[in-house]
């Protein structure tokens, strides 16, 4: 068993971009991640792609093989649908078909066109990531649950509305500079917590936005870089993935996510590492509150303690752990499908030194990435680490 | 139609709510055929407690379609013992709290139903 490689990223602007197709998209950014990695779409084995609402945007399923053909490739190629995991589960099947031998070759990748809906028809087609009987139709919208988490939170560790804008704050100074980010400028506190609310007590800059956009990798086995002499540095170390209960009422608590517990448990032993060894995280802020949840839920900080981690500088850049550096979902943009390989694609362009804010982290050697379905009914976690 | 979610919601309405209980206690949903906290498959279908209490809740300002006319509106999660239920709470969005009181009953109509909760 050997380790992937990743031997090359590619990412579209994540943005609005409404008249163009989610095959259009994922084309930009495979053929990106091709020429990043110098390999020969002939090469290419099979393609793992992620997304969540192809149906519902564009009335477009069976993305699989048609987005092998918008890059170029012959090959076998599946869509896999985890809510906003898709990619992430996607990363997860291209793993270990390169570690067990199946494959030398992957493209792995996902995309989603969300901005041709409106916010309404967008609010219910992600709506849907919940359980549609007793969630949906009991009003809650996707917000609205990781409010109600929020609540939860609030009601049993305290923490404040302050303390989640500290994260948006965070998130937004990390994406200026970055090329493929949504919103590339700052915000302050009072920016957030004057915002219109959305579902309380989460207001419009707790929330990532709606965005379309592509991101793509291409995964080799060790063999196949040593014999083609590329420059691919950075391995897959570790992956790991987790899973709960559907419904928030049917899990223990509200303001736990033990599938990132899971997942993560799953991928540090993987990868052999600690907490401890991580230099710098990509985690699924879909909500600020998410990032408290994950950063708890992965053994970073214990329960309660998550909430203060951006207000007293840990998770900020110059930081212990910086978390985030992309932007995160908060401010580089959520196009769901494709978010979970865009971790990938912004970690390794860290652990590369060729990331906007690589400055900041120029020591780092270990990369984590969390992504997570729903309210984390899925999640998965990967390690990436500098080898050489 | 959605056999054991129908009827569910129909017992609920009568006042005759239950939930489904395995042989080791543990409280679930319909429509299920194995407990989803231990895998047990004897379920049985126990009374639903008279009142449950709410646990968390938020306030939705950005609704779906479905619910354009209701904005803003309070959905909570409310804990009834063994189970919990998510529903729309019937007060003012300045008049919930986590711990207060409520009984579940049932809102809306055909495709629409779902759990409703009255304060207590």
């Amino acid at each position: 068993m050997t380790d992937p490689r990743v031997a090359g990223v590619g990412l579209t602007h994540f943005g609005s971009h409404p008249a163009r197709t989610s095959r259009d998209l994922f084309a930009e950014a495979g053929l990106a991640a091709l020429d990043d990695a110098g390999v020969d779409p002939a090469d290419v084995e099979g393609v793992f792609y992620g997304n969540f609402m192809g149906e519902i945007a564009e009335h477009q399923g069976h993305q699989g093989p048609l987005m092998a053909e918008a890059i170029g490739v012959d090959a076998p190629a599946t869509r896999y649908e985890s809510a906003c995991a898709s990619s992430g589960a996607a990363l997860r099947q291209a793993v270990q078909n390169v570690r067990n031998g199946e494959a030398d070759v992957l493209v792995v990748g996902g995309a989603e066109r969300m901005t041709n809906l409106d916010t309404a028809e967008t609010t219910e087609a992600l709506a849907i990531a919940a359980d549609d009987l007793y969630e949906v139709r009991a009003g809650l919208t996707f917000p609205g649950a990781y409010a109600l988490m929020a609540a939860a939170y609030f009601d049993e560790h305290g923490g404040s509305r302050e303390d989640l804008a500290e994260i948006a704050v965070k998130n937004h100074a990390n994406a200026v500079g970055n090329e493929h980010a949504q919103f590339q400028r700052e915000i302050t506190v009072e920016d957030a917590l004057d915002a219109p609310m959305v579902a309380n007590p989460l207001g419009l800059y707790d929330a990532c936005p709606i965005t379309d956009g592509a991101s793509a990798a291409v995964l080799v086995s060790e063999s196949y870089a040593a014999e083609h002499d590329l420059d691919a540095g950075v391995a897959v170390t570790g992956t790991g993935q987790g899973g709960d209960k559907m419904a928030l009422h049917d899990r223990e608590a509200l303001a736990r996510t033990p599938a990132a517990s899971d997942a993560a448990d799953e991928a540090f032993a993987d990868a052999g590492i600690s907490t401890g060894d991580v230099d710098v995280a990509e985690v699924h802020d879909c909500f600020t509150i998410a990032e408290v949840l994950a950063l708890e839920g992965m053994g970073f900080f214990d329960e309660g303690e998550g909430i203060s981690a951006a207000a007293d500088g840990v998770t900020t850049r110059d930081g212990d752990l910086p978390v985030n550096l992309s932007g995160g979902l908060k401010a580089k943009g959520h196009p769901v499908g494709a978010t979970g390989v865009s971790q990938l694609a912004e970690l390794t362009s860290i652990l590369r030194g060729d990331h906007h804010n690589s400055e900041h982290v120029s020591d780092a050697r270990v990369g984590v990435a969390h992504n997570a379905g729903g309210t984390v009914a899925s999640a998965t976690v990967h390690v990436l680490e500098v080898q050489e | 139609m959605n056999d054991g979610h129908d009827e569910f919601l129909d017992a609920v309405e009568s006042g005759d709510g239950y939930y489904l209980e395995c042989e080791n206690g543990h409280g679930s949903l319909p429509p299920r055929m194995v407990c989803p906290h231990c895998g047990d498959r004897d379920l049985t279908e126990t009374a639903l407690p008279e009142t449950g209490t709410i646990d968390s809740y938020t306030v939705v300002h950005v609704p779906t379609p479905a619910f354009a006319d209701e904005a803003p509106y309070v959905t909570a999660v409310a804990d009834f013992g063994p189970v919990r239920l998510t529903g729309r709470v019937l007060a003012d969005a300045d008049a919930v709290e986590i711990g207060d009181e409520v009984s579940a009953s049932v809102g809306g109509a055909d495709e629409s139903r779902s759990v409703v909760f009255e304060p207590r």
